[in-house]
């Protein structure tokens, strides 16, 4: 059953149009890869999802509803959470503070942050600090643990692994694998390599078309798509 | 450098400010009384100008909003706590304090009032349709200021109005050399009461700690599920609110006002926020009292230079610090 639907979106920033035609079915459970090359039109679509960007015309179905004009925050409410590409974090708030805006009313389940400090221990032992000053793959690891204080059915989340250690990179993995038990993760991801282990269905995006959608492991099983795609998208 | 930064940072920092441009001010005026006296008064003058610009500042660093129209909360906060007082002249006089509490109470909730529901029409009819538009904003928020102007000369008239005291709040302390105005004690009292209560509603709460994160990135906020556009009216009713209340203590104050006070103050209140930093409350606090301390310094040291003291002051710290004493973010 497909969970997100994108159906010709065309999004414009300012007077440039971004992206052109953008279909694309997310199938509920699992990890979900989006692949493009720098420009191609990953973060816009993301952002078009969770109306920080307004797609016009064509239509963003969530279980079917159309959400395409709604607001951000309900977009949010509906259960789908954001991990942007800058990770978002508020660096002037602590780690916990972070988290209690994330939680529903403001009241941390101390189950789920039982199970957040399991997955990121870093977040439990620098609880206090404020955000800013923690490394990039901490704060990575809270804009994550933030966008899963709360069941969420969709989870976008936007090149995670940029910049960050192999180390970190593997334990991000390990994270990402246990949450797509829970929720659908729509990742978007320039590492192939990291994006391979992970995804059971994906997309090529280029120059703001989807230009190939299937499964993970026909796509990394088929080297001379991989070339023609890759070579041509990333 | 390194190590006498780290050491002044545990000291206090920048909050040693106020500190260190007293002690100066000791030096060189000699006095003591005299110094006693303008420090109080300096102290006072910037509790009711962080009055009017804490709001300010939350508005500019929230919603990134230039609203130059912030001095029409602050003439008409004047103005109606001033009529208020004018039309409860005898509970004034009174010799109770009950009494002359009362009036003060009633002058200040009408300006406060004012300033809330003035901020929420301010807000959704003159601000929501320039968001984003800096230029639009400095323009309409300008012609909303001169509209502001010309109502209040249209309903008080040009001649400056003399605002009455509460019996209570006449007078002065007198601490051995050192008089002190009461009605500056009382300022001051007011002005950090309402500095805590604002500390603790963006420290201790979760409205605070949503205005603290709208404030560093406003997006993120609306995508866990806040509607930030919401938050932004609180905030500048709030704001206006403010601002009216810092416009009634000021017409105490002053006690002779005339429409233009709003945007005759409105230089010193852009100059707090600016050196302040956006969105700071705390920034706004350090700002102001440092804006209320130089000009009564540099009045009674050096009157010809009074004017510009705020200017200097700003460009000797926008040159040491560009984002301001406290930035939000």
């Amino acid at each position: 059953m497909s969970l997100l639907t994108l159906d010709h979106m065309k999004t414009d920033i300012g007077q440039y149009a971004v992206l052109h035609d953008v279909s694309l079915t997310v199938p509920e459970g699992g990890v979900f890869v989006l692949l493009g090359r720098n420009g191609a039109g990953k973060t816009t679509t993301l952002r078009s999802i969770m109306g920080l960007w307004n797609a016009s015309p064509g239509s963003v179905k969530f279980r079917g509803q159309d959400i395409t004009q709604l607001h951000t925050a309900e977009i949010a409410k509906l259960g789908i959470a954001y991990v942007p590409e800058n990770m978002g974090i508020f660096g002037t708030l602590t780690v916990d503070e972070n988290l209690v805006l994330a939680a529903d009313k403001g009241r941390i389940d101390p189950v789920r942050l039982k199970r957040i400090h399991e997955l990121f221990p870093a977040l439990e032992r620098f609880r206090d600090k404020k955000a800013w000053s923690l490394s990039g793959g901490q704060k990575q690891m809270l804009s994550v643990a933030r966008a899963i204080m709360e069941p969420r059915e969709l989870i976008l989340i936007d090149e995670p692994t940029k910049g960050l250690a192999p180390a970190i990179v593997d334990s991000m993995g390990e994270a990402f694998r246990e949450i797509g038990q829970d929720s659908t993760i729509l990742l978007v991801e320039q590492n192939f390599n990291f994006a391979r282990k992970l995804g059971r269905d994906m997309a090529v995006i280029d120059d703001g078309r989807v230009v190939h959608q299937g499964s993970m492991e026909a796509f990394a099983a088929d080297t001379g798509l991989q070339d023609r795609l890759l070579g041509l998208a990333m | 450098m390194d190590r006498i930064s780290e050491i002044l940072g545990r000291m206090g920092g920048v909050n040693l400010l106020p500190v260190a441009l007293a002690a100066v001010a000791f030096i060189l005026i000699g006095a003591p009384s005299s110094w006693a006296t303008l420090t109080v008064a300096g102290l006072a003058m910037g509790m009711m100008v962080f009055l009017m610009a804490s709001g300010l500042s939350l508005v500019f660093g929230l919603m990134d909003v230039l609203n130059f129209g912030h001095s029409a909360f602050v003439s008409f906060g004047a103005f109606i706590a001033a009529t208020v007082l004018a039309g409860l002249s005898t509970w004034l006089a009174a010799d109770s304090v009950a009494l002359n509490s009362a009036a003060l109470v009633m002058a200040f909730l009408a300006a406060i009032l004012f300033g809330l529901v003035a901020g929420w029409f301010f807000e959704t009819v003159i601000i929501r349709p320039v968001y984003k538009d800096h230029l639009r904003q400095i323009l309409i928020t300008m012609g909303a200021m001169i509209v502001a102007e010309q109502t209040i000369l249209a309903f008080w008239g040009g001649t400056p109005f003399t605002v009455l005291r509460p019996h209570f709040l006449e007078g002065s302390w007198i601490i051995g050399d050192v008089s002190i105005e009461i009605y500056r004690g009382f300022a001051f009292l007011l002005g950090l009461a309402v500095f805590v209560g604002l500390y603790l509603v963006m420290n201790r709460t979760r409205i605070g700690l949503l205005v603290r994160a709208g404030v560093e990135n406003r997006e993120m906020v609306e995508a866990l599920g806040f509607r930030v556009d919401r938050l932004f009216i609180a905030v500048f009713m709030l704001g206006s609110g403010l601002a009216a209340l810092g416009g009634a203590m000021w017409a105490g104050y002053e006690t002779l006002i005339t429409p233009a006070l709003g945007s005759e103050l409105m230089i010193i209140v852009f100059i707090v926020v600016i050196i302040g930093g956006l969105g700071s409350i705390e920034g706004t606090l350090l700002g102001a009292i440092l804006v209320g301390l130089m000009s009564n310094y540099l009045g009674f040291l050096a009157p010809k230079m009074a004017l510009a003291s705020n200017m200097i002051l700003m460009v000797a710290i926008l040159l040491w610090r560009p984002n301001g004493l406290k930035p939000a973010v």
